[in-house]
């Protein structure tokens, strides 16, 4: 707890009170300037977009991934876990390598809000795959067979079998890959340009020495990481019970 | 379900190409990129003293952060599922604070409280320690960004091999370090492997939060990581064949890293 306190609990009590040692008003101005405003809303909305498409997508490959077999499945399997592995500085620098100046396709995608998509989908590509694999894993199949001799179709099988016995491992993927997707620096700042990135203005604002532009910023994503992280519990333990 | 050859070919064919655009080829477009000058020119990149001492910074980093979260990480799965102490819940939900929080938060939280004008800042340079726009600074970034991921691994595995064990060793009069070296650790010794391999690839590859505690200088705070950044900012000829070098070392340490999870992998599903 001691260690907890001093890396961690401390540092960023440190990050609220500095964003709050200005007045009020103040605090809410710094948030809701033109830049704040841009950073926020192009930030969020480009997570939201990045968690959708990884939830569909995050599904589609666990699926594939476990009532599937075909050649080089395991090679596949293991794939996922790149982005994890993969410092994020380097996803950025490879989609340089594809889509900026010198992109073999002639696709100049780098420095716009497509790239930054790109980047985001990267990095957060293992959240809902792997938190969907172990329950379709366990998931009885002869309920499926059951709805299928009932006269269920495929699409009614999988809407109200499979879905439902998914549809909690889904909404903590992607709730999670939204939550990293929002904080998101390494892969985005070499490839952000001119796009306004909640992280990147607090990095800027850090690296011109207004650390409180910084903290009232940095308190705005601190609420959304923290609402998500403890919505999520909340609702997990709900789910448990 | 059954689900029509068709169906099931195009899904499949959907997951493959996914994977294939998003991360195949990337990959591969790094090497082609690194390697088009010839071989000799991407080592030349790879050993300037620069790189050498961002390598060796970055390891060094690595090598002081995981075995302190390795330590704790087993300590705080230990407290979380088999002590009864208060305030288990809130431990809880505050190990997971690291991976929802912005690393550059992490930066700037660590310059508020230990940086000049900080909290202990001030308190801690009169006495000749200086973290932050240091190594040590970069240290504890990393410590904080790379905190869960052991007891995120080891705590499932505690609560699934259950206690039985451990209290029949002591009341076979094993002492509690006795039981815990000879029963508990041998059984979660897969989940604390398969954590500190994923701790190690976040604190080698970590950049946001290193680069808001370091001063950016080749050759004493610039990781691995920042030496890609430096260096895809450098408008100097090749320099950017120099970044691609330093995304290939990187690469190339994420690869082991891959390999060692997929051969941990079944090890860990077993263990749980």
């Amino acid at each position: 707890m001691l260690y907890m306190s001093i890396i961690v609990l401390i540092p960023l009590a440190a990050v609220a009170v500095k964003a709050f040692s200005q007045s009020p008003s103040e605090f809410w101005q710094s948030i809701t300037n033109k830049t704040s405003l841009t950073a926020l809303a192009v930030t969020l909305g480009s997570s939201l977009v990045v968690a959708a498409i990884g939830a569909v997508m995050g599904t589609v490959v666990a699926w594939v991934l476990v009532r599937d077999e075909f050649p080089g499945k395991r090679f596949i399997g293991s794939l996922i876990d790149l982005p994890f592995a993969l410092p994020t500085i380097v996803a950025g620098l490879t989609l340089i390598a594809l889509y900026g100046p010198d992109s073999p396709f002639g696709l100049h995608l780098v420095y716009t809000r497509g790239a930054v998509l790109l980047a985001l989908l990267f990095v957060t590509l293992p959240f809902v795959a792997r938190a969907v694999q172990p329950v379709l894993v366990e998931l009885d199949r002869e309920v499926e067979e059951a709805a299928a001799s009932l006269g269920a179709s495929n699409a009614v099988t999988f809407r109200r079998i499979v879905l439902p016995a998914l549809w909690p491992a889904i909404l903590s993927g992607t709730a999670l890959a939204f939550a990293r997707a929002v904080g998101e620096f390494g892969s985005l700042v070499l490839i952000a340009g001119k796009v306004q990135i909640a992280s990147i203005v607090i990095f800027a604002d850090i690296e011109q020495d207004s650390p409180q532009a910084a903290a009232s910023l940095s308190v705005v994503l601190l609420v959304i990481s923290l609402l998500v992280l403890f919505g999520l519990r909340r609702w997990g333990s709900r789910v448990a019970h | 379900m059954r689900i029509s050859r068709g169906a099931k070919l195009s899904l499949r064919t959907i997951a493959i190409l996914y994977l294939t655009l998003l991360l195949l080829l990337p990959i591969g477009v790094v090497l082609i990129r690194t390697f088009e000058h010839g071989f000799g020119t991407a080592w030349n990149w790879m050993t300037t003293p620069a790189a050498v001492s961002a390598l060796w910074l970055s390891l060094l980093i690595a090598l002081i952060a995981v075995p302190l979260n390795t330590v704790f990480g087993i300590l705080a799965s230990m407290v979380l599922v088999r002590s009864k102490v208060r305030g288990r819940a809130v431990l809880d939900a505050l190990i997971d604070l690291p991976f929802v929080v912005s690393p550059v938060i992490v930066g700037l939280s660590l310059i508020l409280v230990y940086g000049k004008d900080g909290w202990f800042g001030n308190w801690l340079i009169d006495h000749g320690i200086t973290l932050i726009y240091n190594p040590a600074g970069m240290i504890v970034a990393t410590v904080f960004v790379s905190l869960p991921f052991v007891v995120r691994e080891v705590a499932p595995v505690l609560m699934e091999v259950g206690d039985e064990q451990e209290q029949a060793a002591s009341t076979l009069g094993a002492s509690s370090w006795q039981a815990f070296r000879r029963i508990t650790l041998p059984s979660i010794r897969w989940g604390v492997a398969y954590g500190v391999v994923l701790t190690t690839a976040r604190a080698l590859g970590e950049i946001g939060a290193v680069a808001v505690v370091s001063s950016n200088v080749p050759g004493s705070t610039l990781t691995l990581p920042l030496l890609v950044q430096q260096r895809d900012a450098d408008l100097g000829a090749g320099s950017i064949t120099g970044a691609y070098a330093a995304a290939t070392e990187l690469a190339v340490i994420s690869l082991v890293v891959l390999l060692a999870m997929t051969l941990l992998g079944p090890r860990r599903q077993e263990a749980r």
